[in-house]
């Protein structure tokens, strides 16, 4: 394996030995390079700032779930560290490739034209990308297959990361060649347009897979890892029949779903935007309720949404999505959800924050409350050069300053997810706590607190939350730097053997010893490196901390207040 | 006595039609109730009562919304 470094404004490449990074991959890559090579005080959006996208430690094996993207850089909406995390076929045919990671560092001048930036097994080419200036992903992805072959995939921004808009997102083409996986988080989008990268396409043609050091012990821990994915009841029937948003309902019904801008913990008309509703209208219109977002995904959560009139309009249509379109916007009309999420991925903009953006417009009168088709108006100037565009494409905080609101659910400038942190105690710790700014995947405390997979931990008390949120968080850095999708943990939380599984996939694909105690030293290690780059760029615990409004407002129904403490908190994170 | 009650997901099809005004009478417990609708026990993975979690020995009371999920998860 080799790390690929491209100078995007003299467009040379060099490809490198591991050397000090050895034994890394994934999330624990990209945050060990940004920390060693990234000035923390750099403006994320100059020539300083890298962007480093890598293939976890088990991604190009055929171990099942192992083919996520992890990609690093300083982020522009937060300006922490930043690991944002993506299906999609770009890991394995990198790793494909023999390549871990692709760094992409410096930048061209401002009026400098876009190139695409094509891998195959000849090298790589830099190629005049101007007739994609300003398109949409979509109409991107069918470009580049034409240019480069149908069997090519990509890593590419929409008009919005051109823009450098701060909510960018970097979208990644699915088996089907549909830009519909999202590094959405942390506006790197908006990094990979100031390198003025369109787009990286992987050609693996004559690749094979990467090979096990010990073949055959890799082949028994495969066999059982994918049992072990196939009888948990989550990961081997919920997430599939239903997708994510199987969660819905659930989180409804514990009051914790965010309403109204987080006014209220249920909505209405949570059962029309339910993963019940979902599934039952792509059945009806023709679509596939179950698909995976990477070859080799035994879960396959993702699915086809097809509108009206039965023509594909979406896939990865997520829990966080229909909830940040839907309950947090009270918007209940599932077609207006969908179609509000097809224009996130077509003009690379982050869901999350979008739905909340669009929340907090909604809060300061620049649209009605509940109105779907004023909300994709808005959300299509956000890949124009109109000033509302700007503000929108830009997030949360920046259109609440931008129309005087001051209920801004934020933490680190990053808008909060799909679980309200009052009644979800939890997942507020990590909220508060984690190195990327609100983010719900950094410590899945809702498993715990409200879906009762791998433990049972009172969502209502603050009892246990602290060290239930750190150990989450090292596991969960474990996760994504193997290359492991994150949905795995809900098995392997349940099962004994699960960690000593992946260990042993480890061990039996690089031949070297790996046991679980490596896996936990991997996360931990992880999280160590990004809170030393966010310390560096001037974080300190009083950034560690929820809104204020959170604290004084008690949310319907069980009218709770958040009220862990600046202590509390400290329990949560890593020394 | 009367209560809300809703399956979700693979338990839609144990839902009464009478659900939104279920009659009960009293004492009734989750454990009950679950046994009462034909639901085998093991797919019940995660029961709310008011929307906090109800261990299955929960007395029922008029006017209770009741809950039922099997294993769910997500992100």
């Amino acid at each position: 394996m080799k790390i690929l470094r491209i100078n995007t404004r003299t467009r040379e490449h060099r490809f490198e030995e591991l050397g000090k990074y050895a034994g890394l991959g994934g999330r624990a890559l990209t945050s060990r390079l940004v920390l060693s090579e990234v000035p923390a005080d750099c403006h994320p959006l100059a020539a300083a700032n890298k962007l480093v996208a890598a293939a976890g430690i088990l991604t190009g094996s055929v171990a099942a779930n192992s083919g996520r993207i992890s990609v690093g850089a300083k982020s522009p909406l937060t300006g922490t560290i930043k690991e944002s995390n993506s299906g999609g076929m770009f890991a394995q045919k990198l790793a494909r490739l023999g390549i871990l990671a692709v760094v992409l560092e410096d930048c061209p001048p401002k009026d400098a034209p876009p190139v695409n930036i094509c891998i195959n097994t000849d090298g790589v080419s830099v190629t005049d990308a101007s007739a994609y200036a300003g398109k949409g992903t979509y109409e991107c992805m069918d470009k580049l297959r034409a240019e480069f072959g149908q069997r090519t995939c990509a890593m590419l921004i929409g008009p919005a990361g051109e823009h450098q808009r701060l909510a960018a997102s970097i979208q990644f083409s699915d088996p089907e060649g549909r830009p519909a996986r999202a590094a959405g988080r942390g506006g790197l989008g908006a990094v990979m347009g100031s390198k003025k990268i369109k787009a990286v396409v992987l050609d693996d043609a004559g690749c094979g897979v990467v090979s096990p050091a010990e073949p055959e012990r890799f082949k028994d821990a495969n066999k059982r890892w994918v049992e072990i994915l196939k009888s948990h009841p989550v990961t081997g029937q919920g997430l599939p029949a239903y997708g994510t948003a199987i969660l819905v309902n659930i989180i409804n019904e514990a009051g914790a779903l965010p309403t109204k801008n987080f006014r209220f913990g249920r909505f209405e008309f949570a059962a029309d935007i339910s993963g019940e509703t979902i599934a039952e209208t792509i059945s009806k219109r023709g679509g596939k309720t179950k698909e995976g977002c990477h070859s080799g995904c035994v879960i396959q959560c993702s699915q086809s949404y097809l509108d009206k009139d039965g023509k594909y309009l979406t896939s990865g249509f997520e829990y966080e999505t229909i909830w940040a379109m839907g309950a947090n916007s009270l918007i209940k009309d599932l077609d207006d959800i969908a179609m509000l999420d097809r224009t996130c991925d077509d003009l690379g903009l982050d869901t999350i924050e979008m739905g909340n953006t669009i929340a907090v417009a909604m809060d300061g009168g620049v649209i009605a409350w509940g109105d779907g088709k004023a909300a994709i108006e808005l959300l299509r100037k956000a890949g124009t050069k109109d000033p509302l565009g700007a503000i929108v494409g830009n997030g949360c905080r920046y259109m609440a300053e931008a129309v005087g609101v001051t209920r801004v659910p934020v933490v680190k400038g990053q808008s909060l997810p799909a679980y309200d942190p009052r009644v979800v105690k939890g997942i507020g710790v990590t909220y508060a706590t984690s190195t990327m700014g609100a983010d719900h995947t950094a410590g899945y405390a809702v498993a715990q607190n409200i879906l009762k997979v791998g433990g049972d931990v009172d969502p209502h008390s603050k009892a246990g939350q602290a060290e239930l949120s750190k150990n989450l968080q090292v596991a969960t850095a474990a996760v994504d730097s193997l290359g492991l999708c994150l949905f795995v943990a809900f098995a392997i939380l349940d099962n004994d053997k699960g960690v000593p599984t992946i260990a042993e996939l480890v061990s039996s694909l690089t031949g070297k010893p790996y046991g679980v105690d490596d896996v936990v030293a991997l996360g931990a290690a992880t999280l160590k490196d990004e809170i030393d780059f966010n310390r560096a760029a001037g974080f300190n615990a009083h950034h560690d901390q929820l809104p204020r409004f959170f604290s004084e407002e008690p949310l319907p129904p069980h009218n709770l207040t958040w009220d862990l403490t600046e202590e509390d908190l400290r329990g949560a994170l890593v020394k | 006595m009367r209560v809300t009650l809703k399956c979700f997901a693979t338990l839609g099809r144990f839902q009464p039609e009478n659900a939104a005004d279920f009659p009960l009478k009293p004492p009734e417990t989750v454990e009950r109730l679950i046994a009462r609708l034909g639901i085998p026990e093991e797919e019940v993975a995660v029961v709310f009562v008011n929307g906090v979690h109800a261990p299955r020995e929960t007395l029922l009371a008029d006017g209770d919304r009741v809950g039922l999920f099997p294993a769910v998860g997500g992100g």
